[in-house]
Order: structure tokens, then sequence, then C-alpha cells
């Protein structure tokens, strides 16, 4: 299922289980022996899983001015989460692009960004929720669109949390993947359009047991009238945890002593 | 490097001598307030460059919180000051800033936590004060619903923390100095809990945190 309009046929009783290997298509040059699974999320879709300490997600865009907005809490203890203010300052950024490390906030790196093509992720927070996408793009309800229906990032990301036993309380200011926010010297926002060209891609990898929940619905400032969401491509494949010389540990002492923090979790 | 220019300064009519509320909060201590809809809460850097690290919550369900996301989308930028409408996860106006004679407040920089020390200075920080310690202290003695979990990206008043235009964040010196001032007006009634920061490890409070004051003023 590539859009929400093609409804998949369900698969054959003599090979019932339908996972083809997406990855092929976006990610050919990962070796088939360490690809756990891969998908093709529609845009607006949404989703939620736990990505082992030692693995990767890779996040594709498979069109151009993709957004994915992804939350992360450690998967043993859910108190535990992706805090933005404490990566930013403590990385003194507001982007984040390879090298960087999300950190929770008991200061351990959930996830490291080891691949990024984009240059420039989006770590503002700005999460479209169900009035805002009424005002922008109106209305298109389940009763006369079926699952063509509009859907917002909040409530997406709501859903996912809400399988996990976390509620609106727990929803955390994501990380829009794919988008870029720049602020000017007046503190404005300013979305830039043509970000992300199809085909490019960002990498985590997990330095703790992380649970990750996304949603591709289009990002709240995206200037685009009309709904249109975009497809992303996943592959989560099994990378190793980070060695001593690894280039996000050395990207900064903060992130050496953040994945440090981590590492301590699994001695 | 770019000089951030969005700052709206606008001083108070409100008579300190008609305050209902006159606090002083000492340097690197805890606070847990109410104040109610329509009540006028006025915070006071008394000494210039202190941090006050501060949440909201609805009083009368602790699941909405003030939102730093939420907050900005709304008003499409990053900066606080007069006319600035605070916005709850629930898309609730909590508070509008009607007074500010600082012009500028951080909405991105967060409170120090002994954990973030480890990673911002050395592991054997751990020990040293923190805002989240703070807010953990007053949340357990006050046990009114308010965990861990609703710690949530705070307001550093009187901070400056600027973005630049390629992207990074900058933590300037401050625009505040003694005496400046914020108001917020209540649009619901909310706790407000307070730590004034006692980290020493950064410029935040020029390395010499100090109390600030807090009035508050009944609806007219």
């Amino acid at each position: 299922m590539e859009t929400f309009t093609d409804i998949p046929a369900n698969p054959p009783d003599i090979d019932p289980v339908d996972t083809p290997a997406a990855w092929k298509r976006f990610a050919p040059e990962l070796s088939a022996d360490k690809v756990m699974w891969s998908e093709v999320v529609p845009g607006g879709a949404h989703w939620s899983f736990v990505m082992p300490r030692g693995s990767a997600l890779r996040f594709v865009a498979l069109e151009a001015g993709a957004n994915a907005s992804v939350v992360l809490y450690s998967a043993r203890e859910k108190l535990e989460r992706y805090n933005m203010p404490d990566s930013l300052k403590a990385q003194h950024t507001a982007h984040y692009t390879r090298g960087h490390v999300l950190m929770s906030d008991m200061g351990r790196s959930l996830a490291s960004i080891t691949s990024d093509t984009v240059g420039w992720h989006d770590p503002l927070g700005a999460l479209l929720d169900a009035d805002l996408l009424k005002q922008k793009y109106g209305t298109r309800a389940f009763e006369q669109y079926r699952n063509a229906m509009y859907r917002n990032g909040k409530d997406g990301l709501l859903i996912e949390i809400g399988k996990h036993g976390l509620n609106k309380r727990d929803l955390i200011a994501p990380v829009n993947l794919f988008s870029k926010v720049s602020v000017d010297e007046e503190g404005r926002f300013r979305f830039a359009e043509h970000h992300c060209k199809a085909g490019d891609h960002v990498e985590l990898r997990f330095d703790m047991d992380v649970l990750l929940a996304y949603s591709t619905a289009p990002h709240a400032l995206d200037p685009n009238p009309e709904y249109a969401p975009k497809k992303v491509g996943l592959v989560a494949w099994r990378c190793g945890s980070a060695a001593a010389d690894d280039y996000c540990r050395r990207f900064r002492p903060e992130n050496a002593r953040a994945i440090h923090n981590s590492d301590m979790l699994y001695l | 490097m770019t000089t951030a220019t969005a700052i709206r300064i606008q001083e108070s009519a409100l008579d300190p001598s008609r305050a209902v509320l006159n606090h002083r909060q000492p340097a690197g201590e805890p606070w847990l307030h109410e104040v109610k809809r329509g009540q006028t809460l006025r915070i006071v850097d008394l000494e210039g460059n202190q941090a006050a690290d501060i949440i909201f919550y609805n009083r009368n369900d602790v699941s909405e919180h003030y939102s730093a996301t939420d907050t900005m989308l709304r008003q499409g930028g990053i900066y606080l000051t007069t006319g600035s409408v605070l916005y709850s996860n629930d898309g609730n106006a909590m508070l509008k800033i009607v007074a500010d004679t600082c012009g500028r407040h951080d909405t991105l920089g967060g409170a120090c936590a002994a954990e973030s020390n480890t990673v911002r200075y050395a592991l054997q920080k751990k020990f040293m004060h923190s805002c989240r310690d703070n807010y953990l202290l007053a949340i357990q003695h006050a046990d009114v619903g308010i965990t861990k979990r609703d710690l949530v990206p705070n307001i550093n008043f009187f901070m400056n923390v600027p973005v630049t235009e390629d992207g990074g964040l900058q933590f300037a010196d401050g625009v505040s100095a003694p005496g400046k001032y914020v108001e917020l007006r209540a649009e619901m009634d909310v706790w407000v809990l307070v730590s004034n920061c006692p980290q020493l490890n950064n410029p935040c409070n020029a390395y010499n945190p100090t109390p600030v004051q807090f009035l508050v003023w009944d609806a007219e």
C-alpha cells in the first residue's frame, strides 16, 4: 500500500506473510543479512515500535517535501523520553544533522544521527493538530473519503503513544525529519520549501532500546495550500552499537558523555 | 552575527502596594503557587540576569500544561514578550504577557538537570543542585497530581537564547537587568511551578544566582 487509495490485496494462503523487501527499492546497498524489516509508509500515516540498541532506522523520502514527525521514549522506562531543550542546548544547535544525538531528559543518548543527505532536520517541534488542519485544508472525513481522509500529526502520535500506555500529557515535542524551519533575527519561523528531495535519507542509530512513534502528516508550517503528505520508506537494520571512534561520539564532548551514559545501562 | 529585535517593552500601571501577594523567592529554591483566572502575576528580576524557570499547569486538570511548541507555532516564532499568549498542549490560552520591561524571554533553553549537567559539563557534576531537582521536590511535597512526566519544556524568564539563521543556538548575554519585570494575566486557573535557577556552570545567572520577586494582583 503506497497511498491510502491503494488498498492492498490479501496474500495467498500459500504465501501468507506479506512482507515484500521494500528496502531493495530505496536502500539497495544494505546487505540482506543485516536488514530486519522495511516498509513504505503512505503520507499522513502513523506507526510505532521498539528499536533495540545497536539497530538503525533509515528514513527515505520517497517524494520531495516529505515530513516525518518522530517521538522517542526509553522502551525500558517510558518516563525517560527525548527532551528537546536538553538536546538543543547541549549541542548548541537548533537543527539536526549527522553527528547530533537525540538526548533523553536523563542525560542519555536515545539515538544518534549516523547518516544524513538532507543537512537540516527541524527540532522545534511544530505539529499539525485537528484545528490547524481544518483551518488550513478544510475537512475530509472518513465517511466520505474513506482512508483518503485528512490526518494530522498530533492525533497520529496520540494514537501511537496510546498503544504503549502513554497519554496526551506524555506527548513530547517531536523531531520533524526532512523539514527545515529557520528562525530570523526577529525570532520568526521561516519554513524552507523544496528542502528535501526525493531519495534523501536520514538514519538514526539507537543507543538504547527505544520506543519510537512517527507520523508522516505534513509539517504544521508547510505553506502548501493542498493537503499533500508524502511517502516515506523505512528500513531497520542491525548496525551494532557505537564504537569507541564513532563519529557521533566524537562530534562533541557532550555527545561522548551522553553516549557514555547510555553505555552504562548496557554493561 | 544577527541581533534579534523582536522586543516589545510595555510598562505596567499596577501598584505594588495593592498586590494581594508579594513574595521574595530565594536564589536556587523551588516554589509552587496558584494563580486564579483574571489575576495578574508579576515576576521581578531583582538583581538582574537571573533565570526564572517556570512551567504552568491548568489548576483543575494538571494533564494540561504550558506547551512551548504550541505557543511558538501559534505566534509564529520563538521569543516571548508583551502580547505573547502562552498556549497549552490542548491549544487553550493559559496566560497572556501584558507587560514586559525586559523584552525577551526564552522558550528553548529548558531547565537544568543533574543528568543534563553530566552531558553538558562533566560526569562528576551530577551532585550539583539543579532546576529539575527543584521541580521534583516541589511536586513531591505538593502531591497535586503533577509528576515527572509533566516536567515539560519550560519558560526561562529573563533568559536570552537566540537562534542564528544557520541553525545555531546561543546563550547570549542577558537582556535583563536589576528591577526588570514581566507581567502575565491568567486566562485560566493555573499552577505556577518555579525553579529559581541554581545553575553555576554557565552564565545564565551570571554565575551568581539571586532572588526574584513575585507579585499577584486580583482582577480589577
